[in-house]
């Protein structure tokens, strides 16, 4: 099959690449990329397993095809690290306040909690629910990565984090 | 702990052991990307296989044409039954003793049975093969509902075993009849009920569901034909039990198959057993010399590989006037499926159902179970539960509800009624088991306290006059469930896997400098075990958690072990590192005192070190015994610290918790809420506190989308129509209600650490809560059972059928 030619910047650096017109997005970070950290969960759109930011939006990788992202910027998990290597403030809440067990939803849903606070740099607790509602989980029941996100919310918005009484 | 000095707590807070919520280790490579899932997997001249699959769900293969698949440019091989017949691997045995089509010979018996295995360059190229793979079939009739597969005319589905009289448990009854399964006293539970004061009587089911773990289930074989060595990376549960099914299946001697499990994107059974995909990637991997990746897509997953419950459970429990259960009685018919395929222990192929008396004092009990075929998808997996206990727990605690309704009496009161008392342990159940330990009354009391038991009936009894009234269209359900597990199979005695017993391993190796690498026989999917195994080791040996690794997951290092399913890791590998521990603590005792030359009895064990007692200077940390276990051991003793435990556990272990559910009911929309959910768990010692309570998020969270609309649904003519995330129900964040954790300590009398085990009790306990929060809230009207689902569909169904809706 012919292959096209794409070029967009991920995760800071610029890619260029030949890819088939079918390819998804998801494919070609994965496995054209070694970008492993977005992963597939469902191929319907629907479990966010694989969801990378490009452009300022939430894009399930599952669904578009890599020539759709041609001449985009994108951000996978894998270039969620500050410039020093550190976590980001996501990765750090994540783990502080477990909102993860297996780790397959994580880098999709870190992905999308990033892209809402740049959408809302204050979320409530229920605009954090809908939020993330097309992010599955099976392992943690969500009530710690909404956790999570406040968290990082508050410590992004220079303010303490104190858990909401029961 | 309490009694220790500053000194004392400051060393051990710097171990991070058992009971603190240490930060998981796991997760500094999960919230980077950069765990290693088998889909991860890249292998140079690594090529793909997919399936052909079957659009019917009976049907007889007439013929099958490849050509035109193998003509298109880059697949490599199409494998048919006509292939894998002369290696004798068209069929597989299964771990409840029937075999199990690896490709369909003759006939389909489910739809989506896996018909032809196409391997080509990439997963592109292997589906557009797929679509040129010509099957001619000849539709057959179809049995989708299990209560008329055993009717006298009804078709034959299993041609293969039709002249089979006996089953692996039995006589077979019927042409689609798989076993009889009968424990207790038949006689005498006839005889109570036939005088009893009070008897109830409900036929409740529990739907055919799927664990549906994110990731779903991949493989990747590569044979290298000039070593003669198979290396199998899968999506394994129990990694060391699928290298002993391959090496009997293939004939590769079990030394030359490295069977690799690696990050496990959840599991909750779905994992456990073996798949068709796994043997086909195999022997293309054998045919071709290349390395062969198989992936299931979601579709696949939840009409393929496995299932859970489908069970059918007529309950009967008999009492007194006052209260007392003087007996239960319980038959379950049992949809398996086409093939045999559940996951259980292989003298139980009901698993652990007999479980069944639940948490109370039941004197006389008989419990039976007859395993039919039907055409539906192979499976009978242990949805996050150890093995039929959810179907158990939710068979009781249902019917409790349906006998209190009876007897006028409150749900809690009965239970409270009818309890095992703390001094019946270990107690005989009627139908066979002894429960190892238990306070049921303090729990349920802690929690009838935790919620306000008494206003929640006040404000519901107020609210049923107002609804009576007219002047509000919500009811208000409170549910109430009390389970009792049984889990951490298991013994020896009464538990194996295909004649292998259900022991599991540790092996512990401590270096110069006092760091440690353990590596264990079971394999997480999620559970963190890399956290919590350390954390025991760290309080049993005295060395700091952050120096301890956790290796699981490759056959070649690791301990042979059974994995991890029915909440065994703690109870059983917990027990074995334990126990390989305290081996090394005694030959540390020896070095210590030899290094303080005085004699191994003068010693203390004090944190992280042996102490001289009486003389509190005189002192050896762990991490200089360990120095001179290589460098300075004394004369006769063998130099360095390590140990290996398999361990036998002489018991199961029997977590319980009671679970409290408030929910809110609109009768015009059939659309629940629930209010509040509270959950106290008692899982004997406390690991990790953080994990524990992230264990039964988790569990409560799988446990609302089973009661509140999973379900995996056939049609009449056997299509299953819930086959991908549309239309199967996962829970998303917004649905899913707030939980609230609570705990009591009762410490497993037998196990080395007293743990028992906790990520299944929040699924064994949660489903039946939220059940019995929807039917309570119509109960007052007359309503005994609504099955599950209860999705907003089925809710406004029941309050149709109540005549609610004018």
């Amino acid at each position: 099959m012919a292959k096209s030619h794409v070029k967009m910047t991920i995760n800071g650096k610029p890619v260029e690449a030949l890819v088939e017109p079918r390819t998804l997005l998801i494919h070609f970070l994965r496995e054209q990329l070694g970008l492993t950290g977005p992963h597939i969960g469902c191929e319907t759109t629907h479990c966010g397993a694989c969801t990378v930011d490009l452009d300022g939006k939430s894009v399930k990788a599952c669904t578009i095809f890599a020539v759709q992202a041609d001449g985009g910027e994108m951000l996978t998990i894998e270039g969620m690290a500050n410039p020093d290597g550190s976590l980001h403030v996501l990765q750090e809440t994540f783990r502080e306040h477990h909102g993860l067990q297996c780790g397959y939803c994580t880098p999709g849903m870190i992905t999308r909690a990033h892209r809402l606070l740049q959408e809302n740099k204050d979320p409530s607790e229920s605009e954090i629910r809908h939020g993330i509602a097309g992010n599955l989980c099976r392992c943690t029941g969500y009530q710690n990565i909404v956790k999570a996100i406040q968290a990082a919310a508050a410590k992004l918005n220079g303010r303490e984090f104190k858990e909401a009484a029961e | 702990m309490n009694d220790m000095t500053p000194n004392q707590k400051e060393r051990a807070d710097k171990l991070e052991g058992m009971g603190c919520k240490r930060k998981r280790v796991e997760d500094v490579r999960f919230v980077q990307g950069k765990g290693n899932y088998v889909d991860d997997l890249k292998l140079p001249g690594m090529v793909f296989g997919d399936f052909v699959r079957s659009p019917y769900a009976h049907a007889r293969i007439k013929k099958i044409d490849v050509s035109k698949a193998l003509a298109l440019p880059g697949v490599k091989a199409v494998l048919t039954a006509a292939e894998l017949k002369p290696l004798k691997l068209h069929y597989m045995p299964t771990l409840a003793g029937d075999v199990q089509a690896v490709l369909a010979e003759e006939k389909v018996l489910f739809q989506n049975q896996e018909v032809a295995f196409v391997v080509a360059e990439d997963r592109y190229i292997a589906a557009d093969a797929i679509e040129l793979v010509e099957v001619e079939y000849e539709e057959l009739p179809v049995v989708i509902d299990p209560f008329k597969a055993m009717a006298p005319d009804a078709p034959l589905l299993r041609e293969d075993i039709k002249d089979k009289t006996d089953g692996a448990h039995g006589k077979r009854k019927h042409h689609n009849h798989i076993f009889t399964w009968e424990v207790g006293d038949k006689s005498a539970t006839d005889a109570v009920f036939a005088k009893a004061e009070v008897t109830v009587k409900e036929m409740i089911s529990y739907q055919r569901v799927h664990p549906c773990p994110l990731e779903t289930c991949a493989a990747v074989a590569s044979m290298d034909k000039i070593k003669g060595e198979l290396t199998l990376w899968g999506t394994f549960q129990a990694p060391h039990v699928i290298r002993t099914v391959g090496s009997l299946l293939s004939g590769i001697p079990e030394h030359k198959i490295h069977v690799i499990a690696p990050d496990i994107g959840g599991g909750f059974g779905n994992k456990v057993g073996a798949y068709p995909g796994y043997i086909c990637a195999i022997v293309a991997s054998i045919v071709l010399g290349q390395p062969v990746k198989w992936v299931e897509d979601r579709i696949e997953n939840l009409s393929a590989t496995a299932f859970a419950r489908d069970y059918h459970m007529t309950t009967e429990l008999a009492a007194t006037k006052d209260g007392r259960i003087t007996g239960m009685r319980v038959h379950v018919l049992a949809d398996h499926g086409a093939f045999d395929a559940c996951a259980d222990p292989s003298k139980y192929p009901a698993g652990f159902f007999n479980i069944v008396t639940g948490s109370y004092d039941i004197p006389v009990a008989h419990l039976s179970v007859d395993g039919i075929y039907t055409n539906k998808a192979p499976g009978g997996v242990a949805y996050r539960c150890s093995f039929r206990v959810t179907e158990a727990s939710y068979c009781i605690e249902r019917i409790m509800d349906v006998l209190a309704q009876k007897l006028g009496m409150d749900p809690a009161e009965l239970r409270l009624k009818n309890f095992v008392r703390p001094e019946q342990f270990p107690y005989q159940s009627a139908l066979g088991w002894e429960y190892d330990s238990g306070d049921y009354h303090t729990a349920m009391q802690k929690a009838l306290k935790a919620v306000g038991y008494d206003q929640l009936r006040a404000e519901q009894k107020a609210k049923r006059e107002a609804f009576k009234r007219g002047e509000t269209r919500e009811l208000m359900g409170i549910g109430v469930a009390f389970f009792t597990e049984i889990v951490g199979a298991g013994p020896s005695k009464n538990c194996d896997i295909l004649g292998i017993a259900m022991f599991d391993s540790a092996e512990i190796r401590i270096h110069p400098t006092g760091s440690i690498i353990a590596r264990m026989g079971t394999k997480s999917q999620g559970q963190g075990h890399e956290t919590t195994y350390a954390q025991i080791l760290a309080t049993e040996l005295g060395i700091p958690a952050a120096d301890i690794m956790i290796e699981e997951g490759n056959t070649d290092t690791a301990p042979y072990g059974l994995g991890t399913y029915g909440s065994r890791s703690t109870p059983v590998a917990g027990g074995a590192i334990a126990m390989a521990a305290r081996k090394i603590r005694a030959k540390a005792q020896m070095i210590a005192a030899h290094l303080l030359e005085v004699s191994e009895y003068d010693l203390e064990w004090d944190i992280d070190g042996f102490r001289v007692k009486g003389a509190p200077d005189k002192f050896k940390s762990m991490k200089e015994i360990a120095w001179a276990s290589y460098n300075s051991p004394p004369a006769g003793l063998e130099p360095g610290l390590e140990a290996v435990n398999y361990y036998d556990p002489p018991n199961m272990t029997y977590p319980f918790g009671a679970y409290i559910c408030v929910a809110d009911v609109d009768v015009d929309t059939g659309s629940t809420k629930i209010r509040r959910f509270y959950a106290l768990d008692d899982c004997g010692t406390r690991i990790n506190p953080m994990i524990i309570e992230g264990q039964v998020h988790g569990g409560l969270t799988e446990a609302f989308g089973i009661a509140m609309g999973q379900e995996i649904r056939y049609d009449e003519t056997g299509n299953v129509v819930t086959a991908s995330l549309m239309d199967y129900f996962l829970p998303t964040a917004v649905e899913t209600p707030k939980w609230e954790t609570d705990f009591t300590v009762t410490p497993s009398p037998h196990h080395p650490i007293g743990a028992k085990g906790v990520g299944e009790s929040p699924n064994v306990g949660g489903v039946p809560c939220f059940s019995n929060a929807i039917n309570d809230a119509f109960s007052f009207l007359g309503s005994t059972h609504i099955q599950m689902p209860h999705d907003n569909w089925r809710t406004w169904m029941a309050a149709e059928k109540l005549g609610l809706h004018g």
